[in-house]
């Protein structure tokens, strides 16, 4: 699309355009050159000689079982946050679309959570399963199990699943609910005198029909699982029980900054980045499906 | 709804979403209890569901002395960083995205689609991907532990830029039209036009970065080393110490209520611009 009329000249623009492109070049093509630099790239501890190293700084992280672990975190981390915040969002979205009247009410009521930063979102749900003094953590403790986030793994991974979920819903809610509210009435009506139950017409017309906005919100979900979910897993774990929800984020920082391992921080980077790039791609493959339609 | 309407077809919805938004309350709501209580009581376990005497005694504390052992700065300064940041982020952003849209849209240049591509990848890579060599470029630059070094490379960012894109695209050209016959140069269109259109857009945007500035984590983590440069979110973190005993929770509490509230309140009090906002960077 283009302006039929538009003011002429080359000075004005590069002037307008000047202070983006300058911040742009600076605070981010500088940098992701770097990373891609430096992974190629050992370098001794004090970071005055470096030696050009091929794809070394690569293969010796998949030669280690903790990148492995890493992967794995991730993988179960993602998966639990995406389905739980994408399920309880779309039930909840489903009955406040029933609700009628009511639902720009609980919209309100569902959405604040987005506004809280994850960090402290970690930080209110590590206060009710700290195992010493928190409110759920004595109560699953009266029923008998040994709840623990400090020293058992999958504890700890409930734990920020949890907040992380938390923060998520009030998201994945508002754009059901924008979809539901988007699906003509006519629809349901006329598979309503067909005879198909309230149930079965869920899963035959609402559901399929709401699958772009499914799509969508899962690839959004996945980006923000990992990256975004770096405050929660910092605030509430630092990555540990013995590296139980250390998640890629997690670890290029800390190996970056602890460990100093600069070389393999940034061959994380640069995996991480492919990742994004990849995800943004098929995001946008199906936008412009959706603009075709 | 199609079905004859029975008394728990209507009712259970909601009932099924008060639920809902109890069950999403409640940490927040325990977070505010423990805040209004000592520390002996929320110790040994058995908080209660509803606030105790010691409010004031412990924001008061909080906001002007800081907790005794961890970081020992006041919530109010780390607040002030905070308001800082959150509005220079959603400042910064808005005005180097209206002024670089305002050139993509209206100005035709060589290389002008080059330019545009050259913004619309910073979409791809958030900072998490390139934070070490981003911190050595701010290092150098000595913008540690500056306002400036928190702010400006956050902003480097293409999602404004494509949002007034977008909405420069659909303000119809006898605007543009209408003001050059009366003379008006690019500067006076821009002022005196296209501004003023882009007011709701201009807030919405406003309103997601200042959440999105306000609740940065890993940036003011690595760059701020000084405890009055830090921001809440970061302060808070710093109270929570892994050895519990340590940990006063009642004044962590406190922290906590103290940093959603002001996001949580543009959140609802701008309910229709956030969600605008929202549902348009997002695209």
């Amino acid at each position: 699309m283009e302006k039929r009329t538009v003011f002429s000249g080359y000075a004005i623009p590069l002037a307008l355009l000047a202070p983006q492109l300058l911040i742009t070049v600076i605070f981010f093509y500088l940098p992701a050159g770097q990373a891609i630099w430096q992974s190629f790239q050992l370098e001794d501890a004090f970071g005055t000689v470096s030696q050009f190293v091929g794809f070394e700084n690569y293969k010796l992280l998949f030669e280690r079982p903790e990148y492995f672990k890493a992967i794995g975190a991730t993988a179960v981390f993602s998966v639990l946050v995406g389905t739980l915040s994408l399920a309880l969002s779309l039930f909840l979205a489903v009955q406040a679309n029933k609700a009628l009247k009511g639902a720009s009410f609980y919209k309100t009521l569902l959405i604040w959570p987005y506004a809280v930063a994850p960090a402290i979102a970690g930080v209110l749900w590590l206060f009710l399963f700290q195992p010493s003094m928190g409110m759920v953590a004595r109560l699953l403790q009266q029923w008998g199990i040994p709840w623990d986030p400090l020293l058992n793994g999958n504890h700890a991974m409930i734990l920020v699943v949890l907040a992380a979920t938390w923060k998520q819903i009030s998201y994945n809610f508002l754009f059901f609910l924008a979809g539901l509210q988007s699906i003509p009435h006519s629809l349901i009506e006329a598979s309503a005198i067909d005879g198909a139950t309230p149930l079965r017409r869920f899963w035959t017309i609402i559901f399929p029909l709401l699958s772009p906005t499914t799509f969508y919100l899962i690839v959004v979900n996945v980006v923000y699982v990992f990256f975004d979910t770096f405050g929660i897993i910092d605030a509430v774990t630092h990555g540990g029980p013995a590296g139980a929800t250390t998640t890629l984020v997690f670890k290029v920082y800390n190996d970056g900054r602890s460990g100093g391992d600069l070389g393999s921080s940034a061959a994380q980077s640069v995996i991480l980045m492919v990742i994004v790039i990849a995800l943004t791609a098929i995001q946008f493959r199906y936008i412009e499906r959706k603009v075709n339609y | 709804m199609v079905e004859k309407e029975t008394a728990f077809s209507k009712y259970m919805p909601h009932v099924v979403l008060l639920l809902g938004v109890l069950i999403i309350f409640l940490p927040v709501w325990l977070a505010f209890v423990a805040s209004t209580w000592d520390p002996a009581t929320i110790s040994n376990g058995k908080l209660p569901l509803t606030p105790g005497p010691y409010f004031i005694e412990n924001y008061k504390r909080i906001l002007f002395s800081g907790t005794s052992s961890s970081t020992r700065e006041p919530v109010w300064s780390m607040l002030g960083n905070s308001f800082i940041m959150a509005i220079g982020v959603a400042v910064g952003k808005i005005i180097i995205s209206i002024l670089s849209a305002f050139a993509l849209v209206y100005y035709k240049f060589p290389l002008r689609r080059t330019v545009f591509w050259f913004i619309f990848i910073t979409l791809m890579l958030p900072v998490e991907v390139r934070i070490f060599p981003t911190y050595k470029i701010v290092a150098d630059l000595g913008m540690l532990d500056t306002y400036h070094g928190l702010i400006i490379p956050l902003i480097a960012s293409a999602t404004g830029t494509l949002l007034f894109r977008q909405f420069f695209m659909t303000v119809p050209d006898e605007l543009l039209e209408a003001s050059k016959i009366d003379a008006a140069g690019p500067f006076r269109f821009f002022k005196d036009t296209l501004v003023p259109l882009s007011m709701t857009t201009i807030a919405a945007l406003f309103v997601i970065q200042f959440i999105y500035g306000w609740n940065q984590y890993l940036w003011p983590l690595l760059i701020t080393t000084k405890d009055s440069m830090q921001t809440i979110v970061i302060g808070i973190r710093k109270m929570i110490v892994t050895q519990d005993a340590l940990t006063e929770w009642q004044l962590a509490m406190a922290t906590a209520v103290l940093a959603l509230l002001p996001p949580v309140a543009v959140v609802i009090g701008m309910q229709k611009l956030f969600v605008k906002g929202l549902v348009e960077t997002e695209k």
